[in-house]
């Protein structure tokens, strides 16, 4: 086939990209070559217009193992173990395909924590859908909860937490981010690294098909309309044999045949040959005829390309195949040596018996390109800032409004979606999904991890920086209030097309306010994905820069969830309020409007602020934290009314300090927790808070008769609501709204 | 006493399981691949959940066809006690070793939630540690846990007092709204004729520690023991 304008087209390289490859050759490629070129210079593999501003992240603490570049980061969590973790976005296929897009979002991840060698415990998911009333969403939502549930169940790794937003921007391109969290011994970590001279590259797990072909490709441009015509595009996934090559593998791990080992997702085979080859300074060769085939007449440029599922590369010590073998056998999957490790620093592809193709590892990696694109403030970014408070009228009713506000689709429970996941599968999550933060716990130690996913898109649409800074913030806040210290961070940066300056300078204002928060708060970045060209039609979603952390609970026992515990104790906020509705739920809900600026963040106030709750916590005085956002103070108090045991009531007194009665209950200021805790403990709570640096002081107090009264100055009252009515608003509304949309 | 778990491909609660005999209540217990087919020396036989060759077909359906599975039969027909959890009980209805079948949820969706239980026939091996009566709360995680069986069929359960658990709301009442699956008569757990074989959709192991919410489901395992102990 020759190679046409047409075809490097059709394989997403520009025309300079083209000529970079034939100065780098020193000839044209061949068909295979500009394949395996298209996919690992593709967005998606090379990561290069995002390349430029990751280096801002500070990667490095003293408890971190393996940070960014592997195929997840790793964090020291003593008594001899790890964990390791990462986030990944499935945007595209899940688009097309909701239901096999998101399975295979799962599969993915989940392969890039259990090639490390460790074992996934707890899986989570960051979801962006359109607005409630496009006629689209309902069917996404189920299709994509439904493919999280059908793989992730069947792994036997409970999916314990996740955040869900609806937002118009999302209405032509879904976000699907998943994350999957594993435990390893620290001394058995295990790297896609193929090294020594000689030795096999045995391919292991499902056989090859023609799905996928182009999956990363397609990932790494803009849909038009029509974008479903490209489903073939969307891999199968089979959690099935996922099970199966994951226990294989631990098993292989408990061996010392294994030198280095890579799944293959994104441009399967390609990817993980050449990163192997690129981290272990090697080349490698492979023989693409003996590659296990799902269908009869594959052409070595499918089966390079292609990116069947449940898929893994390995290297082997040279002598060891035939054990490596056995392994796989046992659990039924094929297993195949493909290849060698060659000197050379060349990947080599034979098909026929004869050399198919033959690149430079670097030219694949290293040498990729590598963009600093025009960054430009957007022309309307002033007009979206501006907002006057007096064109926003005082409701006439509060109870009304919280009630409204309770039942939106940003607010209101997500039951209806995480019912449909196992999260309690392994027997280890002390809380579920529903609270700040999922903790489980770690079986044969005393302590436990907290987890979490964060990120406000409004806030990030509004003021990047600020947005990007507040998803670590409150992702930190979330694990403070469930008792956790923050160890570390792993982000999934979905943003619209990179050729465009806006876009662009939205996607380095976010990295810098992530950038700005982690140093402050100590929170070292071990890895993460960019996802670009989430727009269709010209329209590009509002920046999203999710954020999935995980903390370290030293006493399982100390751990806290945000529902109150009992009538008479007393709530405390620990931080004060603030002026300000932009950005708010509120705003959105009750006015329709997204504008304004969305809250400040004083970061030095925020660590102070969750050093008081976290002390406080293991301290034992504390009986339930949570963490105030969305919807404010009033929405904070009433979700933790709801007790699951029994719900229980509160009776609050504000002191509105010259705010605008909306600014005092729904506005979304940041670094307020809300505890709850017995009289006798006041004191020490205080005594904490002063010592923090955290200014703190009581708001009311828990009742037994479930009914939510929010005074002010004890003269005028301006929510009385009965919570079981709050509670139905609250739990039942998803449900209903998506039920409505189908 | 010795309890055997049996690991077929798919398997996910086994380790679940384990932990509960080996570490919650320090019994012996080993896993069974679903290869074996020697099960000497075991006392009790767990079949725990999962997605036993991934759930294809239909529940439980390849996984009848194990090896091990004639081993298990033999086990059960000489009184020894098989305990079958979620995927558990559907391979025990289609090995024919518990009457019935486990249909789609009718909601057509997987639910994963705390399910009230009322308590029924407290004589039998598997539940002489609950009060007659009592209303228990124990996990589910299933997408197909619709019981069915025919009118005769249940009618035959119900006289025989072979039924375990059923689907209830707080108060124990067992209506339809706090049926979570569509199962027949709530049902929830039964046992065989013999009373040694037990089919559960809910899951006791995840309910045997305080820390993980309450532990209703401890007493299926101490049912067990004291059985046992004789």
């Amino acid at each position: 086939m020759k190679i046409t304008d047409a075809v490097i087209k059709e394989h997403g390289l520009a025309k300079g990209e083209f000529s970079r490859i034939v100065d780098m050759l020193g000839r044209e490629p061949n068909l295979l070559e500009l394949g395996i070129f298209s996919v690992m210079w593709s967005e998606h593999c090379s990561y290069k217009s995002s390349r430029v501003h990751l280096r801002n992240f500070p990667t490095k603490g003293p408890a971190v193992l393996q940070g960014p570049g592997e195929n997840a980061g790793v964090v020291d969590i003593g008594g001899g173990l790890a964990v390791v973790f990462k986030m990944e976005s499935h945007n595209h296929p899940s688009f097309i395909e909701p239901y096999q897009g998101a399975a295979t979002g799962v599969g993915g991840i989940l392969r890039d924590v259990f090639t490390m060698g460790a074992r996934p415990v707890a899986n989570l998911n960051s979801l962006r859908f359109g607005s409630l009333d496009n006629p689209k969403t309902a069917f996404l939502v189920q299709g994509v909860a439904a493919g999280i549930a059908g793989y992730g169940n069947c792994m036997g790794v409970p999916t314990v937490g996740g955040e869900v937003y609806f937002n118009d921007c999302y209405n032509g391109n879904c976000l699907v981010n998943a994350m999957t969290v594993g435990i390893v011994k620290k001394d058995r970590i295990f790297k896609g690294n193929a090294s020594g001279i000689g030795n096999p590259v045995i391919y292991v797990g499902s056989k090859t098909g023609r799905d996928g072909i182009h999956g990363a490709t397609m990932a790494s441009d803009v849909f038009g309309e029509g974008g479903e015509e490209r489903r073939p595009t969307v891999q199968v996934g089979d959690p099935f044999a996922e099970k199966l090559l994951l226990e294989a593998c631990l098993e292989l791990f408990k061996t010392d045949y294994v030198v280095g080992i890579q799944d293959m997702g994104a441009a399967g085979l390609t990817s993980s040959s050449v990163e192997m080859a690129g981290r272990g300074g090697t080349g490698i060769e492979i023989d693409v005829d003996l590659v296990p085939r799902r269908e009869d007449g594959m052409s070595g440029y499918e089966v390079m390309l292609s990116e069947s599922q449940e898929r893994m590369l390995l290297v082997a010590r040279k002598g060891a195949e035939e054990d490596v073998a056995k392994i796989f056998r046992k659990w039924d999957l094929d297993v195949q040596v493909i290849g060698r490790v060659i000197d050379g620093k060349k990947v080599r592809i034979l098909e026929g018996g004869k050399l198919a193709a033959e690149i430079p590892v670097a030219a694949l990696t290293d040498d990729a390109p590598v963009y600093e694109r025009p960054m430009q403030r957007p022309d309307w970014q002033d007009g979206v800032n501006s907002l006057n408070m007096k064109d926003v009228p005082l409701p006439r009713d509060y109870n009304d409004v919280l009630l409204k506000l309770i039942s939106s689709g940003n607010i209101a429970s997500k039951e209806f979606i995480y019912t449909q996941y196992d999260h309690m599968v392994r027997t280890d999550t002390v809380v579920c999904p529903g609270s700040d933060a999922a903790v489980i716990r770690l079986k044969g130690t005393d302590t436990g991890l907290a987890m979490t996913v964060d990120c406000n898109p409004t806030y990030c649409f509004l003021d990047p920086f600020t947005g990007g800074a507040i998803a670590v913030a409150e992702a930190a806040r979330n694990l403070a209030a469930s008792g956790a210290r923050p160890l570390a961070l792993t982000d999934c940066l979905n943003f619209g097309s990179p050729e465009r300056p806006e876009v662009m300078w939205q996607f380095k204002e976010a990295v810098m306010g992530i950038r700005e928060a982690c140093l402050e708060l100590g929170i070292p970045v071990i890895g993460g994905n960019v996802s670009l060209y989430n727009e269709t039609s010209g329209k590009a979603i509002h920046p999203t820069p999710a954020i999935g952390m995980v903390g370290l609970i030293d006493d399982i026992k100390h751990h806290q969830t945000q529902w109150f515990k009992e009538a008479k104790d007393v709530i405390y906020l620990i931080g004060t309020g603030g002026e300000g509705l932009g950005g708010s739920e509120y705003l959105k809900t009750i006015h329709g409007l997204e504008k304004g600026l969305p809250p400040r963040l004083d970061l030095k106030r925020e660590k102070s602020v969750q050093e008081a709750c976290l002390t406080a916590i293991k301290a034992g005085i504390i009986r339930s934290a949570h963490d105030v956002s969305e919807g404010g103070l009033a929405v904070a108090v009433a979700e933790a009314c709801f007790n699951p045991d029994g719900l229980l009531g509160a009776e609050l007194d504000v002191d509105i300090q010259g705010l605008r009665i909306d600014e005092a209950l729904f506005g979304e200021a940041q670094s307020r927790i809300i505890v709850s805790l017995r009289m006798g403990d006041i004191a020490r709570l205080r005594d904490i808070c002063v010592k923090a640096g955290a200014p703190a002081k009581a708001i009311g107090a828990v009742t037994s008769t479930p009914c939510l009264r929010v005074w002010n100055l004890r003269k005028w009252k301006f929510i009385e609501m009965d919570v079981e009515r709050l509670k139905d608003a609250w739990s039942g509304s998803l449900e209903r709204m998506l039920h409505a949309g189908l | 006493m010795k309890f055997g778990i049996i690991v077929f491909p798919g398997s996910n609660c086994d380790h679940d399981c384990y932990h509960a005999v080996k570490h919650v209540f320090n019994k012996e217990a080993r896993y069974i691949w679903h290869k074996e087919t020697s099960l000497e020396g075991l006392d009790c036989l767990i079949l725990p959940g999962g997605f036993s060759y991934g759930d294809y077909l239909r529940t439980g359906a390849i996984a009848r066809f194990s090896p091990v599975m004639s081993a298990v039969a033999g086990f059960a027909k000489k009184g020894g006690l098989v305990l079958g959890i979620c995927n558990g009980f559907q391979i025990l209805t289609e090995a024919g070793l518990l009457p019935g079948v486990l249909m789609r949820n009718k909601g057509l969706k997987f639910i994963c939630k705390r399910a009230w239980l009322k308590v029924g026939n407290n004589s039998t091996v598997f539940s002489s540690a609950y009060e007659a009566g009592a209303v228990v709360n124990i996990p589910i995680a299933h997408a197909d846990g619709n019981y069915f069986a025919d009118a005769d069929t249940m009618k035959r359960l119900e006289d025989e007092n072979r039924i375990i658990f059923r689907y209830c709301d707080k108060e124990g009442n067992t209506t339809p709204d706090a049926n979570p699956n569509g199962s027949c008569g709530n049902v929830a757990a039964i046992v065989n004729a013999s009373g040694n074989v037990m089919g559960t959709m809910p899951h006791p192991e995840r309910a045997c520690e305080d820390i993980l919410g309450r532990a209703d489901g401890r007493a299926v395992f101490e049912s067990i023991l004291r059985g046992l102990a004789g």
